[in-house]
């Protein structure tokens, strides 16, 4: 025990210099599963120092539904069903790859007629899933009017899809060989196959013109926005370099300034034939994120006006036996989805199903991500970068 | 007594219909604004959605969490409620119809204002929720932020006046004959008006509550009736500040041109009509900004705030010497 008062000790306490600092320690917290912000069932287990985030763990798997484990007792047709439901927001576009890659390995050639109608169907899930995403975004970062505007116009595109094959989210529609027909094209008979509903050009014409004009109002509303502006701007930053890496693909690693698109680089539907351009960002901040969605959006809907107008005519559906059997061989067909690279491997042994399945979702690697971003991000930008990477947790944990 | 107990009625009354008008206001601008047809419509075009609001809420179960510091969680709402309606004691209707004329009534009022934030602190704090507690520190730091402003944008107009007394400041507007927004405080109102919107905490500045990142803020924990405490209480805050704002700069219960006799009959309307402009404008901004960030806050309120308010007073201060 030292006698601070003791007149010999004084002399060395006072040359003591105060130097105590204040230790904090970080706090765990928990995002999720269940939040607001986290698109479903994400958590994210964050170190956070006030309102600094120093490390975060993205937790997966309260979503798993086991579809890979699943398709292996399904036969191909079952396994549409299934696969509709893995990025529900597009529900239809899931169904692309995988059909395609059953029919590259049973050597098929789809009806031109039919593919039009899959591009078609497709470029409007990826509408609408850009719909959902914009309202869901300005619903992040605190505005909360956008969503209805967005789910509005959301719904004009989804009505489109139901109209065509009787579901708005999980159409089912695609057939090995072709499509089905049309839900709302009346009675059909072998001889006289009605494929699209009555009207549906000129329906769709309008409702992309609608869509061209929200992705406008997107631009002016929320784009213009200064205080969106101010929470998105130089936040997020993703250099190439590391979107590469980590494999992150679709609007997140354009916008990074990559120009990268699976739709010109495989030819799983004919946008070759189509006239569009590729988005691409500067920055690879949020604000880019969001910006090369917006005008994904239009350059869909371009791409359906096109796709109407050149609409060839032909059969639905290339003759397929009665019973699919898949010749055995092994194929991976990918595909640009509105999240990103959508890929299925498929191996067959010859039998009604396949032997395994492997599904590669862009969401799951574009979560994988997120610890890089995170790191000594505040906590709103938590919240911010999360919602510009746009995942959806079925595309997460499949 | 009779009469310390007619003003409390009094005050309590008419806090919490203003809160219930406000709440209207709010609704229906949303519904407007983002073309959702159920508050438009549904019970007398949306007029008594409130009440059935207020009854949800009360028959609802009142959940205490275990692991919570139990007085202090209870009586938070309260004391947030408390601060609000003592808030109203000082607002003038007309020169009569005045709860408490006091001669600091603005030094009242700014006091009174920010022991609201206390509450909240104290609901974060007690909710033994990590996201409660950081909904409750970033309203302990928006206060301090914005206290400032807020009390700086005043001074300007208690300079302008030479009086601290509301009742006053409203009857040196009249005798101005305009208001002193447009007599020279422009820049001390959107200021107030800024700093007062962090102060009731809405968008653009609702960090403390931020649903999208700390699910309810400070509310998280609670339900039912104490829940809904907070909410009204959130509404009456937003009342009475706007009801402050019209007196201090928009010229209370009085407008120009109007016979200044008459004023304890037209008083109340006119300043009742103020208010609801000024909480439009609030609903307006509400349903149409994203949330700044808390930094950004900060930064707004330090860095521009505070030294505009400044030069505000200087400005003030010198016009009112020299002419």
């Amino acid at each position: 025990m030292v006698n601070a008062l003791d007149p010999q000790n004084m002399n060395r306490f006072s040359e003591a210099s105060v130097s105590v600092e204040i230790e904090t320690e970080d706090m765990t917290l928990n995002i999720g599963p269940q939040h607001p912000s986290t698109h479903g069932v994400l958590r994210l287990v964050a170190k956070v120092d006030g309102e600094k985030v120093h490390d975060v763990k993205p937790v997966l798997g309260y979503m798993h539904r086991g579809y890979e484990k699943l398709a292996e007792v399904r036969s191909y047709p079952q396994i549409t069903t299934l696969v509709n439901r893995i990025d529900w927001v597009a529900g239809f576009s899931n169904e692309i790859p995988f059909i395609a890659g059953a029919e590259r390995l049973m050597e098929i050639e789809v009806p031109e007629r039919a593919k039009h109608i899959r591009l078609i169907l497709t470029e409007m899930a990826r509408i609408s899933s850009h719909f959902v995403f914009n309202g869901a975004y300005a619903l992040e970062v605190g505005a909360l009017t956008p969503i209805f505007y967005a789910m509005e116009d959301r719904e004009r595109v989804l009505d489109l899809i139901e109209s065509v094959t009787g579901g708005r989210f999980h159409p089912n529609f695609n057939r090995i060989g072709g499509v089905k027909p049309a839900a709302g094209a009346g009675p059909t008979s072998k001889k006289n196959i009605q494929d699209l509903p009555a009207g549906f050009y000129r329906d769709t014409k309008v409702a992309m013109e609608k869509v061209i004009q929200a992705a406008d109002q997107f631009q002016n509303l929320i784009g213009g926005n200064e205080v969106f502006k101010k929470r998105t701007k130089n936040v997020g930053v993703l250099t190439a370099e590391t979107a590469e890496a980590y494999g992150v693909s679709g609007p997140i690693l354009r916008a990074s300034g990559v120009k990268s698109d699976l739709r010109t680089q495989t030819d799983y539907l004919p946008y070759d034939q189509f006239d569009y351009d590729i988005p691409v960002g500067e920055n690879g901040d949020c604000y880019d994120r969001w910006d090369v969605r917006v005008k994904e959006m239009v350059e869909s809907a371009k791409i359906v006006l096109q796709a109407i107008d050149s609409m060839p005519s032909g059969p639905l559906q290339a003759k397929v036996p009665k019973v699919i059997k898949v010749p055995q061989g092994r194929t991976y067909v990918r595909a640009e989805n509105p999240k990103g690279e959508m890929g299925y491997y498929i191996v067959s042994d010859g039998g009604l199903g396949p032997y395994r399945l492997k599904v590669r979702t862009a969401s799951f690697s574009n979560v994988s991500i997120l610890p890089i971003m995170l790191e000594g991000a505040l906590l709103p930008d938590l919240i911010a970068i999360m919602g510009s990477l746009d995942f959806v947790l079925g595309d997460v944990d499949r | 007594m009779t009469e310390v107990l007619i003003k409390v009625g009094f005050l309590a009354i008419a806090a919490l219909n203003g809160a219930i008008i406000f709440t209207i206001m709010d609704v229906k601008g949303a519904s407007w604004m983002q073309r959702r047809p159920g508050p438009l419509h549904v019970g007398l075009r949306g007029f008594i959605f409130p009440l059935a609001e207020i009854l949800k809420f009360v028959q609802k179960e009142d959940i205490i969490p275990t692991e919570v510091d139990r007085p202090v969680f209870k009586w938070a709402p309260a004391y947030v409620m408390v601060s609000c309606v003592a808030l109203f004691a000082v607002v003038p209707m007309s020169p009569t119809l005045v709860v408490a004329d006091l001669e600091l009534g603005v030094f009242f009022a700014l006091a009174i204002s920010s022991l609201g934030t206390i509450g909240v602190l104290t609901a974060g704090w007690s909710s033994a929720n990590k996201y409660s507690l950081m909904g409750g520190l970033r309203a302990a730091g928006q206060l301090i932020a914005y206290e400032l402003p807020l009390i700086l944008a005043v001074v300007g107009v208690v300079i302008q006046a030479e009086t601290m007394s509301l009742v006053g400041i409203v009857e040196k507007q009249i005798e101005w004959g305009v208001p002193f927004v447009v007599g020279g405080q422009i820049v001390g109102f959107l200021i107030f008006m800024v700093a007062a919107t962090a102060e009731m905490m809405r968008v653009p500045f609702d960090m403390p509550i931020g649903e999208s990142e700390l699910t309810m803020g400070f509310m998280t924990e609670y339900s039912g009736i104490r829940f809904l405490i907070f909410y009204i209480s959130e509404y009456m805050n937003m009342f009475i500040l706007c009801a402050i704002a019209s007196t201090l700069f928009l010229g209370g219960y009085h407008v120009p041109l109007l016979p200044t006799e008459w004023v304890n009959f037209y008083g109340p309307v006119v300043l009742l009509t103020k208010t609801a402009i000024l909480g439009f404008i609030l609903v307006a901004i509400r349903w149409s900004q994203p949330r700044f960030r808390e930094d950004q806050l900060q930064n707004l309120a330090w860095k521009i705030l505070i030294p505009a308010s400044l030069v505000n007073i200087l400005v003030t201060a010198v016009m009112k010497v020299g002419f």
